[in-house]
């Protein structure tokens, strides 16, 4: 198949499993323009480049009518990950004014107790069982508990927002297949209901506040504070964003040290070494593989090759961590690497806001289950992968243990 | 790498430190000798003028932390008073000296002194360079003082008065230029750090100098007389002057050492005063000057934590490498500061420009990047709470893009106003001349040096 097809076959389900061969000869070409119109990029300078560039927007309004994406521009309402500045730097600031330094230091830290007691009970329910799925069983509940706790959503309304959240995440995707209208009804439905409900849930904290994040926000009047369409939709986005991708990173985490024994049992023996796993987890399997919507203002230049203004540009993360002029041996998962300076969260402006309490997560779950689970085992490799090919991420691990 | 060269680093802080564990990551396995006159292991300056001074870091916590087992002799709390080329030892001030193969000299600076001894000499004078200078000043800050006077605005003393607001002191910022940081970044951007201080409650009085400290018969501190003829009742005062660079042991070495740093070359080879490179002498951090291509080769001394990394890092490498082998240290010098609930970073060289214009973001909520260009080359760009813009920047100083900038970014909505970057005439900053050439013979010619006119 020609180059032109590799966003295709890059989000085919059937190559979901091990994109990376498609990321290397991705990587034969700075920016491979798409039959669609886009642009995608996969090597690590290239992608570190545009990830800082002014010149490049995360708002779908500057996309030339008829590009992919172009048509959603509307959707979804002022979250601050799909606007520029000086609006996003608005938003995000009051943002984090409720989450980390220097108004808030000690949020993440603060939920150290709580992760701990989450994570331990969550595996006592694993004990004597011979198989698990450790998605189902560990990975998402997770997530989802600690960032209904942060945001302060009853735990309870977890089941329908896990409905939405699915509705939500389907609908992020670098092409158009024959279900996308489909997928977007359904997104802009599960947006529209999740939205009246978090609207309902602010108004009761503005009258009951907790210490809770949702609290903190509707309280701020910093700036002039988020008006509550502001409020309501970065709520929304926090929620996903909180939880789609930690499951991604403690399942890929699990399924990585399942395929290096010896690592796992290394890590075993110094669990202080986590931290580091975790950074070279997120190069060598990150939650995010795509950054589907970048779009440059005017032309611009990737490694000679120039793309239009307006033209869609998707940022391949998963390749630039496995770019070899970058990283040694770059498809070696090697825990304790130096000099590890991935892209697996993004970097500039937008670079993950929930990233001090995702590497805490992840630290916390795959130290708690390397330590207790006995004798684990991959009851089939490579495990079904969920369709999202931007979130990626197994839809089941099976384990046996004992 | 099984080695008998010996090896000696004069020095034991950021840059040291760093090269020593570079030697060994790289695998010099030959022996290590780290000469530090400070009687403590090296440890880190940049939170002394910050989070040390706030209260929110004990001094202790200011390490440094060695990344490999350096296996080194240390030689902590003795000064290196000599280096002897002829004999290759570095002179200790115990009488002691120590012979090597391989010497790196990281000697840094030292803080400028208030001029008049028994002026300094007063309790309640303070400079911050050091652990102990820090923990000094905190101590002395948490007690409550009834005002605080800083002499300085560049980097350091601005950092402090920002934390002496923070800690809800009232404080006076002397500064002889026009704003602070203006010999930095230049007075369009300084005008900025200038409303900074202003808005976060500091009493800054530009374009004046503090004539005279008063003591109150009990050798503490109690008036400062400024030179426009005020006095100001105060029983702190931090004296924020700049740096003097620790080269004076070198004297004598035949070393091209002087009031501006040890000169080398693009690997850190130190230079001899004739301007030969020397193949066994190393230099690195806030003591080297170093030329930089992208800035017309000139020798440029810098004080920036990420400069002296760099630095140590060339060094360690051109040390165990010969020839072609040999790496050039072409970093973009790059540095930050906090102050005043703002971050500031800056790539390139500010000083090095004839232009700025904001580039990006609003001035007016201390949220933009300013871009510097010099003859229509950009050279630096310097973000107020904005940093994470700023590897493309970088990319354009590397790639020698024009200035000013011509394309269209976020976020910005003033027309792009071009403006005199306003820096201080340079001849105000320079040392006059240290050298001097003589000799007839071309098998005679030497340069030998000459004091400075006073
Ligand atoms: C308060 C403060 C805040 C700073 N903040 C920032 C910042 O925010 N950002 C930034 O980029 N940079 C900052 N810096 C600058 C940064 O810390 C320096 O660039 C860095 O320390 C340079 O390292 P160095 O090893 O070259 O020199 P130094 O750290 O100065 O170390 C030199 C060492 O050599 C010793 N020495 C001197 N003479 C002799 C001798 N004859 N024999 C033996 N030993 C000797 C000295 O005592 C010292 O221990 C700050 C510096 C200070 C002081």
């Amino acid at each position: 198949m020609s180059r032109a097809q590799l966003l295709e076959r890059i989000t085919d389900q059937s190559n979901r499993a091990n994109p990376y061969p498609l990321y290397e000869e991705l990587r034969e070409t700075p920016a491979a323009l798409q039959d669609n119109g886009s642009y995608l990029v996969g090597r690590y300078y290239d992608v570190a480049a545009l990830l800082h560039d002014p010149r490049i927007s995360s708002d779908l309004h500057n996309r030339r009518a008829g590009m992919p994406g172009a048509d959603r521009a509307d959707n979804g309402g002022p979250a601050f990950i799909r606007l520029d500045p000086p609006e996003h730097d608005r938003l995000r600031r009051l943002t984090t004014r409720q989450f980390g330094p220097p108004h808030m230091p000690g949020r993440v830290d603060s939920m150290r107790g709580e992760l701990a007691d989450l994570v331990s009970t969550l595996v006592d329910n694993l004990e004597g069982k011979d198989r698990i799925d450790l998605v189902d069983d560990f990975a998402y509940p997770f997530p989802v508990s600690v960032i209904c706790r942060l945001l302060g959503v009853p735990r309870e309304e977890e089941p329908r927002f896990h409905v939405w959240a699915d509705a939500l995440v389907a609908s992020i995707e670098p092409t158009r297949d024959s279900d996308s209208d489909a997928k977007m009804k359904a997104a802009q439905q599960a947006q529209m209901e999740m939205g009246m409900f978090m609207a309902g849930l602010i108004e009761e904290r503005r009258k009951n506040p907790g210490d809770d994040m949702l609290s903190g926000l509707a309280a701020d009047h910093h700036d002039g504070g988020l008006d509550t369409l502001e409020l309501v939709t970065n709520s929304i986005m926090l929620f996903i964003a909180g939880h789609e991708t930690t499951v991604n990173l403690i399942t890929n985490g699990m399924l990585t040290l399942l395929r290096n024994p010896d690592e796992l049992d290394r890590l075993k023996r110094h669990p202080e070494l986590m931290p580091l796993a975790v950074e070279e987890l997120l190069r060598f399997e990150p939650p995010v593989h795509l950054v589907p919507q970048r779009t440059p203002i005017v032309d611009v230049e990737v490694g000679g090759v120039t793309v239009p203004k307006g033209s869609p540009i998707v940022l391949a993360l998963a390749s630039a961590n496995r770019d070899p002029e970058r990283f040694t041996a770059p498809d070696r998962f090697v825990p304790d690497r130096a000099d590890n300076q991935h892209l697996g969260l993004g970097s500039g402006i937008h670079s993950c806001f929930g990233a001090p309490l995702a590497r805490l997560e992840g630290q916390m779950a795959l130290n708690e289950l390397i330590r207790r689970l006995p004798n684990p085992r991959l009851v089939e490799d490579p495990p079904p992968y969920r369709p999202n090919p931007v979130l990626r991420g197994p839809r089941h691990l099976m384990v046996d243990c004992g | 790498m099984s080695s008998d060269m010996r090896v000696v680093i004069v020095g034991a802080s950021l840059a040291g430190l760093r090269a020593a564990d570079e030697l060994r990551r790289l695998g010099f396995d030959g022996p290590l000798t780290i000469v530090g006159d400070e009687p403590y292991e090296p440890y880190d300056r940049p939170p002394l003028s910050k989070a040390v001074l706030l209260g929110i870091m004990p001094p202790e916590h200011a390490t440094l932390p060695a990344r490999t087992d350096l296996d080194a002799k240390w030689r902590l709390g003795v000064p290196a008073t000599a280096l002897d080329l002829e004999d290759n030892r570095v002179v200790l001030g115990d009488g002691d000296s120590v012979p090597f193969d391989k010497v790196l000299l990281t000697t840094g600076v030292r803080a400028r002194p208030w001029p008049k001894p028994e002026e300094s000499d007063l309790d309640g004078v303070f400079t911050v360079r050091t652990l102990d200078d820090s923990r000094r000043l905190d101590e002395r800050l948490s007690a409550g003082p009834g005002h605080v006077l800083v002499i300085g605005a560049g980097f350091t003393g601005s950092e402090i008065a920002s934390v002496c607001r923070e800690r809800g002191l009232s404080v006076t910022v002397t500064e002889r230029g026009p704003a602070p940081l203006v010999g930095a970044l230049g007075g369009v951007v300084a005008a900025v750090a200038a409303d900074m201080q202003r808005d976060h409650g500091v009493d800054l009085r530009c374009g004046i100098t503090v004539a005279r400290l008063e003591g109150d018969g009990q050798g503490r501190l109690r008036r400062a007389h400024l030179s426009d003829g005020t006095a100001l009742d105060v029983d702190v005062a931090v004296v924020a002057q700049g740096s003097i660079r620790n080269t004076e042991w070198l004297a004598g070495s035949g070393l091209a050492a002087g009031p501006r740093g040890v000169a080398c070359d693009a690997g850190c080879r130190a230079f001899d005063l004739n301007g030969l490179v020397t193949d066994n002498v190393f230099v690195a951090g806030d003591i080297a000057r170093q030329p930089h291509p992208l800035y017309d080769y000139q020798l440029i001394a810098l004080e920036h934590w990420g400069n002296a990394i760099g630095q140590a890092e060339v060094a360690a490498h051109n040390m165990i490498h010969e020839g072609l082998h040999r790496r050039p240290h072409l970093d973009i010098p790059a540095f930050w500061s906090s102050q005043f609930e703002v971050n500031i970073k800056s790539v390139g060289i500010p000083t090095y420009s004839d232009q700025v214009v904001v580039s990006q973001g609003s001035v007016e909520e201390r949220r933009f990047v300013a871009a510097y260009g010099f003859r229509g080359r950009l050279t630096a760009a310097v973000a107020f709470n904005h940093g994470r813009w700023l590897d493309f920047y970088r990319g354009l100083i590397e790639s020698a893009a024009a200035f000013p900038p011509d394309f269209a970014v976020m976020d910005r909505t003033d027309p792009w106003e071009v403006r005199s970057s306003e820096l201080p005439d340079p001849a105000i900053l320079s040392h006059g001349p240290t050298v001097s050439v003589t000799g007839h013979l071309p098998t005679e010619r030497h340069v030998e040096f000459v004091s400075a006119p006073k």
